[in-house]
């Protein structure tokens, strides 16, 4: 009798994660944030549910500043699931015309992001949202719930949270609360780039080396991936050899200088690296205890 | 993150990066938890070991530098701690507050750690950790020797079942690294774990340094004295007993998955066992029986499924199955019940009221629930039982747990996912409590009988199936008993109540007084008839395997049963071939006289008009005819509760 391999257990606690969230909930929704995470999390939730469609929709909450890469991406997930694909875009944000150019990157995020993400859920009255997040992205997530309580106010409390003992998760709320669940919460960045190596998930191209047009601002490379980014006076964008760790909004997003332009070719060069992805999102480094207030506030 | 890998692993992954991920993929995991009391260093161990490990990156190093000077106990040098203490107010108040899950991998293994807190205050979410974990790693200061925290988590440790203890006693540096000092703390928790009685197999005990680094990846200078191996070396090589896949098989229906009116699956983890199509199942509580038809995956059916995997059953058969229903090995079935004597650990504020409507979530079920008043609480200190008319917080005791209405369970010590459960507050939702099974109180089985009259459908209930006999008639020689032994057998692995009545068991004693005329012969059956009938109202599948050449006793034994109940099975060989074989050499015998009134001989055999079952005994194998007739059985859902 065989084994599992930790591979295959991780799967496996995802998908149970997903059938219990479900089968616990009123209305659930994943978040979709088009990153190689969320690519993941689609498929396993495809494979939780088969051969049902996954019973919720996708909800990709959008700043408009994303890689067109990632829209071309999103728009295929949703016609090879099938499911319903929700985009939000935070309607004051866009009468605004915020951006991270003018407005800098933190009231960017969270006029689209926090702001938009709970105006979404409020909406259309989600009590439970998949989220991609893992524990070792980070040290405010390690230290979160798989089953992550939110007040109606969309509030984490991280100094109060609910014990989660064995596979037993409190799923129970009352009106207005809502649940966020991390089905990826026990995965390293390398079981991720494992999976999808294995499983041949699609995953938005500019993961991989290419030649790209980018400028370097303050030791940072950003791709000039479309017309609204403003130049400086005098600045060319030069043609190089990059890819990208992780995926946001492509005004905020480093890219590397590398040649890996296949899978195994990243991995290596991710087992290589010596800084973590997260380097390359500049929200980040507001400041030092950003992502713990951030969450606390009601972002993902 | 990823650990900065070691040497081997470097050139491997340099290499050849595809034989690396299938290296990678198949190291074992090892899940465990530092805890112990506040300030031992816990997360200064755990912070250091991921330095040491190789677990860091330049930009974690960097802003571990910076965070250290800005916020840490240390002056100038690393706060290891604050690599796991990610919450403001941790680092503020220099405490753990909640449980940090980290991971890293060596050449040899992945590794999944828990820093705990060390406050009391913090319990629950040091049993959060704990609930998981494999192994655990138990800090002492060596300066403090053993506290109340360090016992009540050693205590913790072992109701959650952990069977491995590391016992780290730190800060040796700040007493001058003695061997004494070491020795007696060893002493004194060894003499307390033998005590504890509990899950706990082995305990190893370790000298360390958490701030310095001693013995954590390599033995330390300052420990001549001690011979074991490194904290990192024990953790690489200890031996965790694999999940068990030899043990019967469990799912918890979690969701029934209905794309369409031609598809029904169930869905759910297996928590014990493994399953492949063709297996027959019971589906607890109701005890249908079924089998699996298929194993439905994305990528295409599946020819077995493990314990851990997830999965979607399909049964060969349309039984009403819902969330919370648990799908069994159907010869080793788990029990079903709605009272059991736990252990209780409380985890709010507010304490326990016995009596109260709690909410409990056991496996896929959240019911109505009530505690009873503390048998006893547990004194963590001294592990003295002590009177208790409550729970408070943190406190652990025994209790009797009523559920609304039975579940399928297993008792904690047989299998951790089918014999746990929390304890949730109808008002607020908080998680108030968890708790463990130990085994299932009498009233359970008790309790539907208080309301019902106990009869042949109360005990059909209870036994999951319907009672029945299966009459088995043909000539001597026919087949009559192999095939009848073959049924009982199969029955009884599919957890059906049997008994075959034959020439063995009913000759020598009740009917001993009878001969082989035909009035003797009638008073036999006649007898075996009501001696079958009182079985069928005990809830017995009742197998009579005779003779019974004469049709109106057959119709007799019929008549005492109501319709349905009464399967009558010809095991049909022609006299020829019944001679011919004659394995008890009886028809010789007869054939020379030696034996009188023989049936197919010198005294007539009556063949049924219109049996239930006719088996060709002259071309069916036993085996297949055995099955033809659990098959009947089936059809006619008679091995189903009504
Ligand atoms: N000298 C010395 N100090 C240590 C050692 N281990 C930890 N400390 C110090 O002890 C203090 C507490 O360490 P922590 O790691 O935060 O303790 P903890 O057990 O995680 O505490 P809680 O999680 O709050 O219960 C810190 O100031 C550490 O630097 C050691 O081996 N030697
Ligand atoms: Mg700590």
């Amino acid at each position: 009798m065989h084994s599992l391999t930790s591979l295959q257990r991780l799967e496996a606690e995802s998908i149970d994660i997903l059938r219990e969230a479900v089968a616990e909930s009123e209305r659930p929704v994943m978040l979709y944030s088009i990153g190689k995470d969320s690519q993941v999390m689609l498929h396993l939730a495809r494979k939780a549910f088969f051969p049902s469609r996954p019973p919720f929709p996708l909800l990709h909450v959008d700043t408009t500043w994303k890689f067109r890469d990632m829209y071309a991406m999103r728009e295929r997930a949703a016609r090879e699931s099938g499911m319903d694909l929700i985009v939000h875009k935070n309607p004051e944000a866009e009468a605004l015309g915020i951006n991270p150019f003018t407005h800098g990157s933190a009231k960017h995020t969270d006029m689209w992001k926090t702001q938009g993400l709970k105006q979404a859920l409020d909406l259309h009255r989600f009590d439970l949202a998949f989220g991609g997040a893992r524990r070792d992205e980070e040290k405010s997530r390690a230290k979160e719930r798989v089953f992550s309580f939110r007040s109606a106010q969309h509030q984490w409390d991280p100094k109060n949270q609910r014990p989660e003992l064995w596979r037993l998760y409190n799923t129970r709320k009352n009106p207005g609360e809502s649940i966020r669940v991390f089905p990826l919460s026990n995965w390293t960045e390398l079981d991720i780039w494992q999976y999808i190596h294995r499983e041949s998930i699609p995953i938005v191209p500019l993961y991989l080396a290419a030649e790209r047009p980018v400028v370097e601002r303050d030791g940072v490379l950003i791709m000039v991936d479309d017309e609204r980014f403003p130049l400086r006076l005098g600045e060319i964008p030069k043609h190089k050899s990059v890819r990208f760790r992780t995926l946001g909004c492509y005004p905020l997003s480093g890219a590397i200088e590398s040649d890996a332009n296949t899978l195994p070719a990243i991995i290596r060069e991710m087992l290589l690296a010596t800084t973590t992805e997260r380097q390359g999102r500049l929200i980040d480094h507001d400041s030092s205890a950003s992502m713990e207030k951030k969450k606390a506030e009601g972002y993902f | 993150m990823n650990a900065a890998a070691s040497a081997t692993d470097r050139a491997l992954i340099e290499g050849d990066i595809e034989q690396y991920l299938r290296t990678h993929e198949n190291k074992s995991l090892l899940r465990f938890i530092t805890c112990g009391s506040v300030d031992d260093g816990k997360s200064t161990l755990i912070g250091h070991l991921l330095y040491k490990a190789k677990a860091l990156l330049d930009d974690q190093l960097s802003t571990l530098a910076a965070d250290s000077r800005r916020i840490g106990t240390q002056g100038d040098e690393l706060d290891f701690a604050l690599l796991v203490d990610g919450l403001s107010a941790e680092r503020e108040q220099g405490i753990t507050i909640d449980v940090a899950y980290r991971f890293f991998s060596t050449d040899k293994r992945k590794f999944i750690v828990a820093d705990t807190p060390g406050h009391e205050q913090y319990t629950r979410n040091m049993v959060t950790g704990a609930s998981t974990a494999d192994l655990a790693i138990i800090l002492i200061d060596a300066r403090k020797g053993m506290l109340t925290q360090t016992r009540r988590h050693s205590y913790l440790t072992s109701l959650v079942g952990i069977r491995h203890v590391v016992l780290a006693v730190n800060k040796l540096d700040l007493v001058g690294y003695s061997q004494q000092k070491f020795a007696e703390i060893e002493r004194e928790y060894r003499a307390f774990i033998a005590r504890l009685g509990g899950s706990i197999r082995q305990v190893t005990c370790i000298p360390l340094s958490a701030l310095r680094g001693d013995n954590i990846v390599a033995s330390s200078a300052n420990t001549p004295w001690y011979r074991g191996p490194s904290l990192l070396d024990f953790l690489e090589s200890v031996q965790i007993a694999s999940d068990s896949t030899s043990a019967p098989l469990r799912m918890p229906v979690q969701w029934v998955n209905r794309p369409n009116l031609d598809f029904r699956g169930f869905s759910g983890r297996l928590l014990g066992g493994s399953v492949k199509p063709g297996d027959t199942v019971r589906v607890l509580p109701s005890g249908k029986i079924s089998s699996v038809e298929r194993i439905v995956d994305f990528d295409g059916d599946k020819a077995e499924a493990v314990n851990g995997e997830s999965v979607t059953l399909v049964l060969a058969d349309e039984i009403d199955i819902s969330r919370g229903d648990v799908i069994c090995a159907a010869q080793e079935p788990a029990g079903v019940a709605d009272q059991f004597e736990t252990t209780v650990v409380w985890f709010d504020e507010t304490p326990m009221l016995p009596g109260r409507a709690y909410l409990v979530k056991l496996g896929a079920s959240t019911l109505g629930g009530k505690l009873s008043k503390p048998k006893y609480a547990v004194d963590v200190n001294t592990l003295d039982h002590v009177a208790a008319a409550t729970l408070d917080l943190n406190e652990v005791g025994v209790c009797t747990l009523t559920l609304d209405r039975a579940v399928p369970f297993d008792a904690y010590a047989d299998n951790r996912d089918m014999g746990s459960f929390i304890v949730i507050d109808r008002l607020t939702n908080r998680t108030l409590a968890a708790g463990t099974l130990h085994f299932a109180l009498r009233r359970s089985q008790n309790i539907h009988w208080q309301a019902l009259e106990v009869d042949k459908a109360a005990r059909a209930r209870l036994n999951g199936h319907r009672p029945c006999v299966l009459w088995f008639t043909g000539l001597s020689g026919s087949g009559k008993s192999t095939i009848a032994n073959l049924v009982e057998r199969k029955l009884h692995t599919f957890g059906v109540r049997t008994y075959l009545l034959d020439g063995d068991n009913v000759r020598h004693g009740l009917n001993k007084d009878l001969g082989f005329t035909a009035a003797d012969r009638v008073e036999n059956i006649r007898r075996i008839g009501e001696v079958a009938k009182l079985m069928v109202d005990a809830g017995l599948v009742v197998l009579t395997a005779f003779i019974s050449p004469f049709q109106s006793e057959r119709k007799l034994a019929r008549d005492m049963l109501p319709d349905g109940e009464f399967v009558e099975i010809f095991v049909d060989a022609p006299l020829a071939i019944v001679e011919r074989r004659d394995p008890k050499g009886l028809y010789k015998k007869a054939r020379r006289g030696e034996l009188k009134n023989f049936t197919g001989i010198d005294s007539p055999y009556e063949a049924p008009a219109s049996p239930e079952l006719h088996i060709d005994a002259e071309k069916l194998d036993a085996d297949v005819a055995a099955e033809r007739i659990i098959a009947y059985l089936h059809a006619h859902d008679l091995l189903t509760h009504a």
